[in-house]
């Protein structure tokens, strides 16, 4: 099937874009534009979330099925200017030992390129480079003396990883923020896919803002829509050295599927057997306690909502060198195209808890 | 600009071709004389225009920090070892160019979801970690590279118009600024001195291009150009910077390889002063340079390292002054324009 979203395009003007959570404004104007193409309705919550509505072909009142991927991204923030140089603390998780030497975005009165500073190691001594640098001690460099640096930034200013996207070989791409642009752009496509593929229920595709705090934008944009089944979509650990082969997925073998108290079990089936299908190759992923995404928050929003969790492989996650499979990612948009494109007034009985087999 | 070509040019140690390219092409109309020695120095002669038998050579370095590919494993992945001097904390979620085609790779580092504290806080060895070019198989990996290439950070040459006082960002200024400074000088020249500029290779492993080029030139006084350590981060301390950026060239008295000509030293502050020109002083011990090799050729050559302060050498991104790059040159240019016999006569 021919994608008419521009899957890489797209994928690279997001990740290149800001949007630390709670400043998610540059990719939000991006998404809405694009979600616009493809939906009959966009509307922008007061929390941020872009919501795009598609409506299904059945009879009204129509189910709904909510589809998350989040936009935001972690990031830094300044917190005190220091003789010329920035400090900063971290908007999300990030791995202290992976920032020094990196290119940043001090999003301030104007933009500054920067770089986040290490002493020459001609200075150090064997002791000290031995040691990771704290994030308190890191600094980053805009190149301006302290006259200028106080016209100009200000503690609370929010500073994004400059780093240009990158295409490798065999269909990988390399960037930042591909957690969860990845999975904004699968969306996308599965909204695509929708356009000649017809669908009963009402789909609402969302945007999520503030993943990375704790899941806030999932909480309000759930309780808004009411959906009676949510799929959130985030990146998964990809195989790479030092991650267990128990809980990572193979890059390129297709979306994860995963399995665990944060998943309704018949969604789960119902999806593997889309998958199967349409052979679209799935992995899963074992997630034995409430996941570190959307779907946890979708899953006990009002009365409780049967929920799916659909993970794309990604090596290096919360680094500047995140890493997947294209071809993973229309999978992803596929199978829930493909699993919308088969939901019916049946399907809702299937949830229910006395059905055999759940 | 120049310094942009020669930034972005790759050229680790012994792999310096690249950036000899862009050298002899910016050079080669300019010069009497060039010739490339049997370990790719490229040594260039201005007849002096007074003197023709008072030979002073300038030198700046060619080759930057980097890798080589010294294993590729089952997965495809490539092991690499250092070539010259990089702090392993500077390594992570980086990317690199590998090879001839440059073709690019990421230093790959496990999720911090899935580390604990006790090992966030423990250095990651270089031997370690592994690059990653978007392959699965061994098989695969060995068509694309080969064990023993190169390899150097990607990073892209920038003008920081944000300040008042312009900057630059880019890799490898460590010493593609000393080069820069050294190519605007023969662009100056000729000299009342017969002129031997000298863009050396392989610095970074030991001052060994410097070595071989100072005894074929055997010149009678020598300046090493360097990109050098500039650590005037924020401190707590009344700690010394080496040298800051800003202030101007910064002369050596000594560093860990030499120890300066006291003659040229005082010719250079006294032309900075007669001139206007800041400058600084680089503290004493730190750092190595072409100097240590020049000023031990054959029976010894009066020399003296002249830098251009640049901040995060050895690291995937440095930063300079423009400014400092452009008195560095001024500063150089009114001192070679002094350079006669006299100053060496003197005690």
């Amino acid at each position: 099937m021919e994608v008419a979203v521009e899957v890489v395009p797209f994928l690279k003007s997001l990740s290149e874009s800001s949007g630390v959570s709670g400043y998610e404004q540059q990719v939000r104007d991006l998404v809405t534009e694009q979600y616009a193409a493809l939906a009959d309705e966009v509307r922008v919550d007061a929390m941020g979330n872009v919501i795009a509505l598609k409506n299904g072909t059945g009879a009204a009142p129509r189910f709904r099925v909510m589809l998350a991927a989040h936009m935001d991204e972690i990031g830094l923030i300044v917190s005190m200017l220091d003789q010329g140089f920035l400090r900063f603390n971290s908007v999300g998780g990030f791995d202290q030992r992976t920032l020094m030497g990196q290119e940043v975005v001090v999003h301030a009165r104007r933009d500054l390129p920067g770089i986040i500073g290490s002493r020459p190691p001609h200075v150090l001594s064997a002791e000290e480079r031995n040691k990771p640098v704290p994030m308190e001690d890191l600094f980053i460099d805009v190149g301006l003396a302290q006259p200028e640096l106080q016209e100009v930034v200000r503690v609370g200013d929010l500073i994004t990883i400059r780093r240009p996207f990158l295409e490798l070989r065999n269909g990988l791409v390399c960037g930042k923020a591909f957690d969860d642009r990845a999975a904004v752009v699968s969306v996308a496509v599965c909204l695509d896919m929708l356009q000649t593929l017809k669908h009963e229920w009402d789909v609402f595709a969302v945007a999520t803002v503030q993943e990375e705090l704790g899941v806030r934008g999932a909480i309000t944009s759930t309780y808004g829509i009411a959906p009676d089944i949510g799929i959130a979509i985030d990146v998964g650990f990809g195989k790479q050295p030092g991650v267990s082969e128990e809980y990572s997925i193979d890059l390129d073998k297709g979306p994860a599927l995963a399995i665990g108290p944060n998943i309704h079990p018949a969604m789960f089936s119902e999806l593997k057997r889309v998958a199967d299908v349409f052979e679209i190759p799935v992995q899963v992923e074992v997630a034995p306690r409430p996941t570190g995404t959307d779907a946890r928050a979708i899953q006990v929003t009002r009365e409780g909502i049967p929920t799916a969790l659909l993970s794309i492989p990604l090596r290096n996650m919360h680094t500047p060198i995140e890493m997947l499979a294209v071809k993973d990612l229309v999978r992803t948009g596929h199978l829930m195209a493909q699993f919308i494109a088969a939901l019916d007034g049946a399907f809702i009985d299937k949830l229910s808890w006395e059905e055999e087999g759940v | 600009m120049t310094l942009e070509a020669l930034s972005n040019a790759f050229g680790p140690s012994g792999c310096e071709a690249k950036v000899r390219r862009v050298v002899i092409d910016a050079i080669a109309d300019k010069v009497d004389e060039l010739q490339v020695d049997h370990l790719g120095n490229v040594i260039a002669h201005q007849k002096g225009t007074q003197y023709p038998t008072f030979k002073v050579m300038v030198s700046a370095h060619m080759d930057e920090v980097g890798f080589m590919i010294t294993h590729i494993d089952d997965n495809g992945l490539l092991h690499f070892t250092k070539v010259g001097g990089i702090d392993d904390r500077v390594l992570p979620a980086k990317v690199v160019r590998i090879g001839p085609s440059e073709m690019r790779g990421v230093i790959s580092v496990k999720p911090v979801h899935l580390t604990d504290r006790a090992e966030r806080n423990k250095v990651i060895s270089y031997d370690n970690m592994a690059i990653d070019i978007g392959v699965s198989s061994k098989a695969e990996a060995e068509r694309l590279v080969d064990r023993g290439d190169y390899a150097v950070f990607d990073v892209a040459f920038e003008d920081l118009a944000t300040s008042s006082s312009p900057m630059a960002k880019g890799k490898a200024f460590d010493d593609r600024a000393g080069c820069a400074v050294l190519i605007e000088l023969i662009e100056r020249g000729p000299y009342p001195f017969d002129f031997w500029p000298v863009f050396t290779t392989m610095e970074e492993v030991g001052l060994r291009g410097a070595q071989v080029a100072a005894y074929r030139v055997m010149p009678d006084a020598a300046f090493a150009l360097e990109g050098t350590i500039c650590d005037d981060g924020p401190r707590d301390g009344d700690t010394s910077p080496t040298t800051a950026v800003g202030k101007g060239p910064a002369i050596s008295p000594m560093d860990r390889s030499v120890i300066a000509d006291r003659r040229l030293v005082r010719l250079l502050i006294e032309t900075a002063e007669a001139e206007g020109i800041p400058y600084q002083f680089k503290q004493p011990g730190k750092g190595g340079t072409d100097a240590g090799a020049i000023h031990l050729a054959k029976t010894g050559v009066p020399s003296v390292p002249v830098s251009v302060p640049s901040r995060y050498i050895h690291s995937p991104v440095c930063m300079l002054s423009k400014e400092d790059l452009r008195n560095t040159v001024r500063l150089m240019t009114a001192t070679l324009q002094r350079m006669t016999p006299d100053v060496l006569s003197t005690r």
